[in-house]
């Protein structure tokens, strides 16, 4: 049914109808209302959960990892200084193989504190082998913890999956969502059932010390699940068109990119401002196109080879920086255009919109001003010049 | 498209009043991007809501600087800040009355209405906790972008939880703001 809803309640309004046994989270900031209406619902008696309130968010994922354990469906959110207070256990879930979704609200990270939207948060934890989705609308991000749970908790994958939304863009932004019914979310997730659990009848022990000799194969399988991800995502996407009607998800999507010479390539909600520039460039006749990266881990290396061998310019737009190094975007698009050799597009990056600074149609502009220069590794785009001058 | 850009201080309910206004919209089949954007975390902060409404899903995530419609529910904010900046040249501002506080004059076609919002709410119900729903009323009359039976369904929707006294003093608050301008 259509309803014309705020992301974060919307995000509770899904979790509840995939019915997780086991919530947890530390509930003041940084913090949305996802978990507060969760909370509720519990209370309310409309989801058969137990919520479990905890002091910090390593304690959250802690609760989750261990509800996890014992079979059962689990569920949190946070955001962050939240999510980087969780890594020691995020790297954890991913290692023990415990399907848990979680729910990042992607925000800047201190210091200086900053509360506002960039995607800096999740980088710190790229590299932990949970299955990371970023999601450009809200309806986009229901749909995703609904593909979340059915992914991560395949036996074949039996990996976390994060969900990516912009914090306040589309956690605290309101906009008409389809929102799956009960019935509709218990004929797509069937309830979770595995042997691959605590159980005093069938004891197993989970993260246990792996010695020089076994580790790196451990390391190898969590890679090896990953590469296999990339065959069954594009699946998952088409499995969710057909019993939802719409494209949500998938490795990668694509934007006027039939006869593009020149492509954007972005994720999340910077996604739709694009477009819009697209379409104001495509209006002055400049064959413009994007790729939206909607799974980066695993990352899509060969979709975004494919989309992106015919054009000549490539801006990679990203919201969070390794410090001293590139925007993750752009290191990772460069290294797999890499394998086109001398025929690869002219790629630069892009680093916009850190710590909630707006962007606007004109910030896109301003990127594609720039993509027509010389070749840049990590240009930032709307610095205040005035601001650096009194710094000197 | 249109946009609406609210100027408040954090806890005097643009978010909610934008909420509203967006669900008016989505009552009629259009489809708004409503959202806050916040100063300083506190309580009193000058913040902003904004909605954005077209006929399509709107994709454009960023501020709005260009508003078609301007609503300013603390005529307070209007002494330091210009709540004008970029505001459309055919545009209507609906600002909430306050006394003392010399509310400036827009430029050329611009409209401007000033409605006691407030004075409104103490009349109904001795609080100025309808002052929002007051500009929500004059909002309809001054642009004709909603009607009254809009605004009212969606007051019903989005208050009915809140027991019918509630609602009715709300309806009343949005009938004496259309009122006002009508």
């Amino acid at each position: 049914m259509k309803e014309f809803v705020e992301g974060s309640h919307a995000v509770a309004e899904i979790i509840k109808r995939c019915r997780p046994g086991v919530v947890s989270a530390y509930p003041i900031t940084p913090q949305t209302h996802i978990v507060e209406d969760l909370a509720q619902m519990v209370s309310n008696k409309e989801l058969n959960a137990q919520f479990v309130n905890v002091e910090s968010e390593h304690s959250a994922a802690s609760v989750v990892l261990g509800g996890e354990a014992t079979g059962v469906r689990s569920y949190t959110a946070t955001s962050s200084q939240g999510l980087l207070l969780m890594a020691e256990v995020v790297f954890n879930i991913a290692g023990m193989r415990l399907p848990v979704v979680m729910t990042t609200a992607n925000r800047a990270i201190s210091a200086p504190i900053n509360i506002w939207n960039d995607q800096q948060d999740v980088m710190v934890v790229r590299d932990s082998g949970w299955v990371l989705f970023f999601a450009e609308s809200i309806q986009e991000a229901v749909d995703l913890h609904l593909q979340a749970y059915k992914l991560g908790e395949d036996p074949d994958v039996m990996l976390p999956v994060m969900v990516n939304m912009d914090g306040f863009i589309l956690t605290h932004g309101m906009e008409v969502v389809d929102m799956p019914s009960q019935e509709e979310v218990d004929r797509y997730l069937p309830a979770y059932k595995t042997t691959y659990k605590l159980d005093i009848d069938n004891p197993q022990t989970m993260g246990y010390l792996a010695d020089p000799d076994y580790y790196l194969e451990i390391r190898y399988m969590v890679q090896e699940t990953h590469r296999e991800l990339l065959s069954k995502i594009p699946g998952l996407a088409a499995e969710f068109k057909k019993a939802f009607g719409r494209e949500s998800g998938g490795l990668i999507q694509t934007y006027r990119m039939e006869d593009a010479e020149q492509a954007f390539v972005a994720a999340g909600s910077v996604c739709g401002t694009i477009r819009d520039a697209i379409d104001e460039l495509r209006a002055k006749g400049k064959k413009v196109g994007l790729v939206k990266i909607a799974t980066y881990r695993p990352f899509p290396k060969d979709a975004i080879v494919a989309s992106l061998k015919n054009v000549r310019e490539v801006a990679v737009v990203d919201k969070s920086i390794s410090l001293g190094g590139f925007g993750p975007f752009y290191t990772d698009v460069t290294s797999a255009l890499s394998s086109l050799g001398t025929k690869a597009p002219k790629t630069s990056g892009f680093v916009l919109g850190l710590g909630g600074r707006d962007i606007r149609v004109k910030s896109i502009l301003d990127v594609y001003e720039a993509l027509g220069g010389k070749q840049v590794d990590c240009a930032f785009i709307g610095l205040k010049q005035e601001l650096l001058a009194e710094t000197k | 498209m249109k946009e609406i850009r609210i100027h408040a201080r954090a806890g005097q309910g643009a978010i909610t009043t934008a909420g509203i206004l967006g669900y008016a919209y989505f009552l009629k089949g259009q489809f708004p991007y409503a959202f806050p954007h916040f100063g300083a975390a506190r309580m009193g902060a000058p913040m902003n809501a904004f909605v954005r409404i077209d006929d399509k899903p709107v994709r454009l995530r960023s501020q709005v600087y260009e508003p078609d419609y301007l609503i300013v529910v603390d005529a307070t904010l209007m002494r330091g800040y210009n709540c004008y900046v970029g505001f459309k040249d055919d545009g209507v501002a609906v600002v909430n009355e306050r006394d003392g506080v010399e509310i400036p004059k827009p430029k050329g076609k611009q409209k401007l209405f000033i409605v006691p919002g407030n004075k409104i709410s103490m009349d109904i119900m001795g609080k100025a906790l309808l002052g929002n729903t007051v500009l929500l009323g004059a909002y309809a009359a001054a642009t004709g972008q909603l009607t009254l039976d809009d605004l009212t369904k969606a007051i019903r929707e989005r208050f009915g939880g809140k027991g019918q006294k509630v609602v009715d003093m709300n309806v009343e608050a949005l009938r004496r703001g259309f009122d006002f301008v009508k």
